[in-house]
């Protein structure tokens, strides 16, 4: 066995950060012999994990090599590996791996990690992994792949999320877990967490589903995982290991065939199968149950090397490491951050739900005093009230501890006068989408308010400018646009007007990230990004279903768009008369390209809620006293063509937003969508996969990205 | 949310008159000691995690005690800032995952730092405030090395009250060899010499392996390793090996690095109980505090401190130095054991003495010594039921001295007639 063939894909891939294997031999109590103790480092500090590109994997394989000829000579009994504090291995390089761009050296990647880690399981000697720390995607694998595991209590970050970011755990997980958790907790590690918001397990979690055979807790876990090997070694573990094991893992062909299909219902109702790489764990766990290990690695390589071509998979990557980890962490165009001002009271004019909503998040995340106002006394106690009541909430489900709650309670005042505001140092109004009481609001807080007061606007559609064009100070108002629900939608888009200044802005900027929300900075254009693009696509299918198109077809179409929620059901748990406002401004601002849908009118005149209906046996129709309520023309579209209309007005859209100088980038546009409006990472965001499919190139004649 | 209390302690009302209860010695662990300085065992790694380890390995070495019984933490350090400050018994505590309902508590006496631990939380036990205590010491001397941060007030030398040079431990062995003529270089390396031959064959004999705690260390470039022998002994060192080494405290003076216990770092811990508590929770009874006491001497002979602190514990024990049948004794400096040994008549190779060898070979991590010099008293205790006392003592900076006396569990009489 030789690492030499996979030196091609070492010189083919990028400068990488090796993580290196270093050997320790470790004397074993009571006789256990010579443990050789491998620790995966890359001599960085803990901000940089460890991960595994083709150096580390050719390093670490051939010190396997090394020690099984150790094994071989008797001079150790054991080898172990264990990772630098906090990671094990934080999983496969995803820039080196993005890089591998042909099929035969995909599949190379694929196999070196095989060789490397079947090494592992094929030393002539018992190996152990203590899991330290992060273990995701293939650092989980190289765990699984030996014959023992630990895991500190401490440690968080460890699943197989390869079917989030269009891979398969096939480094030999997708054979492994399953017979060591049975296939049930194996498809929930392998398929719902890495849907689930890409969710991993804790060390505690990973224990209980039989992931590791001990739970160390941190603060001596590397002296005792040892300890616990050397009784292993010696006998003294007995048969617990493997009595806890065959619990763990028990199944027959019937539950792996059940959860193979409980699998496959979940990635259905959850990406519309508009991704290929959930299925393809699932087709490997299937047939894995009647295979050999050898022969579930040649197809586990197959489709890895397939997979890692896929737009699928560079799309994820790029979404995922690109966006959400780097662009979103640092904005684009925010000004240096030591221009920020503190922040130390906050004011709220309104004291409505989305007022109350911003109220809750300002105390909680910034532990400040908050004040919110109203016109009179019974909206200022309903509003605090609302507050208040949430947080009893949260600390009922011991989300908050007492104190805290005691805390955070006080925080939150009403007060029926803006006199209240004399000493804050950020105001914001979410009032009525009015201009004229938005500019009357504005110019009484500015004349308690201090000269530095920042003042900002929740408005989703109203001209920032204009707010602040009548007041002495223009320079202190931003936009700080939220999406509902505030406390779970992480996007804020802050706005800058013509004459927001730096130190506004970048108290924004700072402001945001207390309160753990992802800024992105737009111009000061009607309704920003995320309720622009969302509009002009409501506007598409509302009007090709006015046109006659069936419900079932419009909205339905876009479905290889993977959207969170049709365009009906969205627009219904938004509320009718809301969207319909926003479409308004919209065409107000943009003319005929937003359409407003006279039969949505009709319907919010008569006072339905939505289009779709819940029946009785629990399918969804459009009732007939709904469709009699409009009027619809005879001009129906196939699925396939609204689709293709879709896609070509939101090129359009982006690329007129581009050319106006909304955002910087279409960088930008896709962050905003997949944080503000949950749009899927595996589309890589909205401008890749218009690229993709064609229409940016029909509708502008160019791509928003370079190929 | 509910304050979780310890369970309460047994029979004791506060204005009933009071009865002094015996305190004993259940258990006490160290860590390997390693080698202040860069390219020791423990550099880089932190001086909280190691008394941490100490803390937990007692814990699990005596699973039928309730964590929550443990009425309070006293660690020792010497330098307490850094990873040595903030009140290190508390934190150390709260590392090692005690209960948060179990307080702690930060001691220095430079070099008993940990004896004093034991002493102070010992009375409080036969006071009645304890039934169960956990006292130790740290000196990481890499980390802290000594009298860093120290800033002795100018009335010492302006007022003839310390002499400076009092305030370097090696000068002070150099004027106690001054005081005693009769205690050679010679002597003091024939003595350092026997000290490493004695720690090797209580290795050989497993005599000190039992009562270490593994610990994990990991250094750059190189992976994690476990520690689990001390790093200071040099095994076959001969007189004439120490005989070329350079005195650097004076020159042609009779101190040097063979002679003397060197710079280290390490970590110790003990469980102390109230004898009826031991009893109550099945922990084992490995000795009993039968006396102590500190006393001070002139601080340039700081050295000879422990005389009078042995003479006021036996005092106080009604009990004559015949009487010890072992003795743990700090080795400083070899001439501080010599001076303690012409003081009583004892010869330098009495075999009561330092059986496994002492501070010379081993290392001194300051205030974490005299756990060490407990935990190897309690193993010749059992090793040696026909002994019935013996006597923990060390010196310390500044002119003090410091001794415990301690009954051994094993010995027939044991319990009878007691001290």
């Amino acid at each position: 066995m030789s690492f030499e063939r996979y030196d091609e894909l070492a010189a083919l891939v990028p400068p990488e950060i090796v993580t290196h294997s270093y050997v320790q031999d470790i004397p074993l109590p009571d006789g256990a012999g010579v443990l050789a103790l491998i620790t995966l480092d890359n001599d960085l500090d803990h901000t940089k994990p460890t991960t595994l590109g083709p150096r580390t994997l050719i390093e670490f394989g051939r010190t396997l090599e090394g020690l099984k000829e150790r094994a071989a000579r008797g001079e150790i009994s054991a080898v172990a590996l264990t990772g630098k504090p906090y990671f094990l291995v934080a999983g496969a390089d995803l820039s080196t791996v993005k890089s591998v761009r042909s099929e035969h050296l995909g599949r190379l990647m694929a196999e070196l990690g095989h060789e490397a880690y079947d090494l592992l399981a094929d030393l002539g000697v018992p190996s152990f992994a203590f899991i330290n720390g992060v273990a995701l995607g293939g650092g989980l694998e190289i765990a699984l792949a030996a014959n023992y595991r630990t895991v500190s209590s401490g440690a968080s970050g460890i699943g197989l999320p390869e079917a989030f970011i269009g891979l398969v755990p096939g480094w030999g997980g997708v054979y492994r877990l399953p017979r060591l958790i049975g296939p049930a907790n194996a498809v929930k590690v392998m398929i719902e967490n890495p849907l689930s918001n890409n969710r991993s397990l804790d060390g505690t979690a990973a224990y209980g589903l039989g992931i590791a055979d001990a739970l160390f807790e941190p603060a001596d876990f590397i002296e005792q995982s040892l300890l616990w090997a050397a009784r292993v070694l010696t006998g003294g573990e007995g048969d617990a290991v493997g009595q806890r094991r065959a619990e763990l893992a028990r199944s027959d062909d019937d539950a792996w065939a059940g959860a193979v299909a409980a699998g496959r219902a979940f990635v259905e109702a959850k990406t519309s199968n508009a991704a290929p790489a959930p299925a393809r764990v699932l087709d490997l766990l299937e047939a894995g149950l009647t295979l050999s290990q050898k022969e579930s690695a040649a197809a586990e390589c197959t489709a890895l090397a397939e997979l890692m071509q896929t737009p699928a998979f560079h799309a994820t990557v790029y979404a995922f490491l690109d966006l959400v980890q780097k662009r979103g962490k640092r904005p684009a165009g925010a000004p240096d951050r030591k221009l920020a001002r503190p922040v130390t009271k906050v004011g709220v004019v309104g004291a409505g739900l989305m007022a109350s909503q911003l109220a809750l998040l300002f105390a909680r995340q910034l532990k400040v005093p908050v004040v919110l106002t109203d016109i009179d006394q019974a909206r200022v106690d309903k509003g605090v009230g609302y507050v208040h009541a949430e947080i009893d909430r949260m600390l009922d489900r011991k989300r908050l501890s007492q104190d805290a709650a005691n805390r955070t309670r006080a925080l939150v005042t009403g007060s029926v006068s803006k006199d209240v505001f004399a000493d804050a140092d950020f105001v914001i109004e979410a009032v009525f989408e009015e201009l004229s009481v938005k500019k009357q609001v504005f110019a009484e807080v500015e004349a308690v308010v201090s000269a530095e007061c920042i003042l900002a606007t929740n408005t989703s559609s109203l001209s920032v400018a204009e707010m602040a064009a009548d007041l002495v100070h223009p320079e202190r108002v931003v936009g700080f646009h939220f999406f509902n629900p505030v406390a779970a939608m992480p996007l804020l888009e802050v706005v800058r007007a013509p004459r927001t200044d730096d130190t506004v802005l970048a108290t924004a900027f700072v402001l945001a990230k207390g309160l753990k929300k992802n800024a992105v900075l737009v111009q000061d254009a009607p309704a920003f990004v995320v309720n622009r693009i969302l509009g002009r696509m409501f506007g598409e299918i509302t009007a090709v279903f006015d046109e006659g198109t069936d419900a079932e077809t419009a909205d339905n179409a876009l479905r290889p768009l993977g959207l969170p929620m049709t365009p009906f059901r969205l627009l219904a748990l938004v509320g009718l008369p809301v969207g319909q406002h926003v479409q308004e401004s919209l065409h107000v601002a943009f003319g005929d390209r937003f359409h407003v849908s006279a039969n949505q009118q009709k319907l919010i005149g008569a006072g339905v809620k939505g289009l779709w209906e819940k029946q009785e046996d629990g399918t969804e129709t459009v009732p007939a006293q709904t469709l009699a309520l409009m009027e619809r023309g005879s001009a129906p579209s196939t699925a396939e063509e609204v689709l293709h209309r879709t896609q070509d007005a939101l090129a359009d859209e982006i690329g007129r937003m581009l050319d106006e100088g909304v955002v910087a980038a279409p960088e930008d546009i896709d962050l905003c969508m997949i944080m503000g409006a949950g749009w899927p990472m595996h589309l890589g965001g909205i401008t890749p996969y218009l690229d993709r499919v064609g229409a940016s190139e029909r509708v502008l004649g160019r791509t928003f990205h370079q190929a | 949310m509910s304050l979780q209390t310890g369970t309460p302690s047994t029979g004791r009302t506060s204005r009933a008159a009071r009865a002094v209860r015996d305190v004993v010695f259940v258990d006490g662990v160290r860590t390997p000691f390693g080698k202040a300085g860069d390219k020791g065992i423990y550099a880089g790694m932190r001086a909280d995690d190691l008394v941490v380890k100490c803390i937990r390995d007692l814990l699990r070495r005596n699973p039928s005690l309730p964590p929550e019984r443990v009425d309070d933490v006293a660690i020792a350090a010497t330098t307490q800032t850094g990873d040595q400050g903030l009140t290190i018994g508390r934190t150390a505590a709260l590392l090692a995952g005690l209960p948060r309902t179990v307080p702690g508590f930060a001691i220095d006496r430079m070099c008993a730092g940990a004896m004093t631990a034991v002493t102070t939380t010992a009375s409080g036990i036969a006071f009645g405030a304890y039934d169960v205590v956990i006292a130790g010491g740290v000196e990481h001397m890499g980390n802290h090395p000594m009298g860093a941060g120290a800033d002795p007030n100018p009335r010492f030398q302006s007022e003839r009250i310390v002499d400076p040079a009092a305030l370097n431990m090696g000068n002070t062995a150099e004027n106690l060899h001054d005081r005693f003529p009769a205690i050679t270089k010679e002597r003091a390396d024939t003595y350092a010499v026997r000290s490493q031959q004695k720690l090797a064959a209580a290795y050989e004999a497993g005599s000190i392996q039992p009562d270490l705690v593994p610990v994990a260390g990991r250094k750059a470039g190189s992976g994690w390793t476990l520690n689990t022998v001390d790093e200071p002994p040099r095994p076959g060192t001969t007189v004439e090996d120490l005989a070329s080494l350079r005195t650097p405290f004076r020159a042609h003076g009779r101190v040097t690095a063979g002679n003397a216990a060197g710079l280290n770092d390490g970590a110790t811990a003990a469980l102390l109980a109230s004898a009826d508590a031991a009893e109550e929770l099945g922990l084992p009874v490995r000795m009993r505090l039968v006396a102590y006491a500190f006393a001070g001497v002139e601080p340039e002979v700081m050295g000879i401190g422990p005389v009078p602190a042995t003479e006021k514990a036996l005092r106080q024990a009604g009990l004559e130095i015949g009487d010890i049948g072992l003795f743990e004794i700090n080795e400083a400096f070899a001439v501080q054991v010599l001076s303690f040994l012409d003081h009583f008549g004892i010869d330098d190779e009495d075999p009561r003495v330092n059986r496994y060898g002492g501070a010379i070979a081993v290392g001194h991590p300051l205030a974490s010594s005299g756990v060490r010099l407990m935990n190897q008293l309690a193993r010749q205790f059992e090793e040696d039921p026909e002994v019935r006392y013996g006597m923990t003592t060390m010196c310390i900076g500044l002119g003090m001295g410091a001794t415990v006396i301690w009954e051994n569990p094993h010995h027939e009489h044991y319990g009878q007639d007691a001290a």
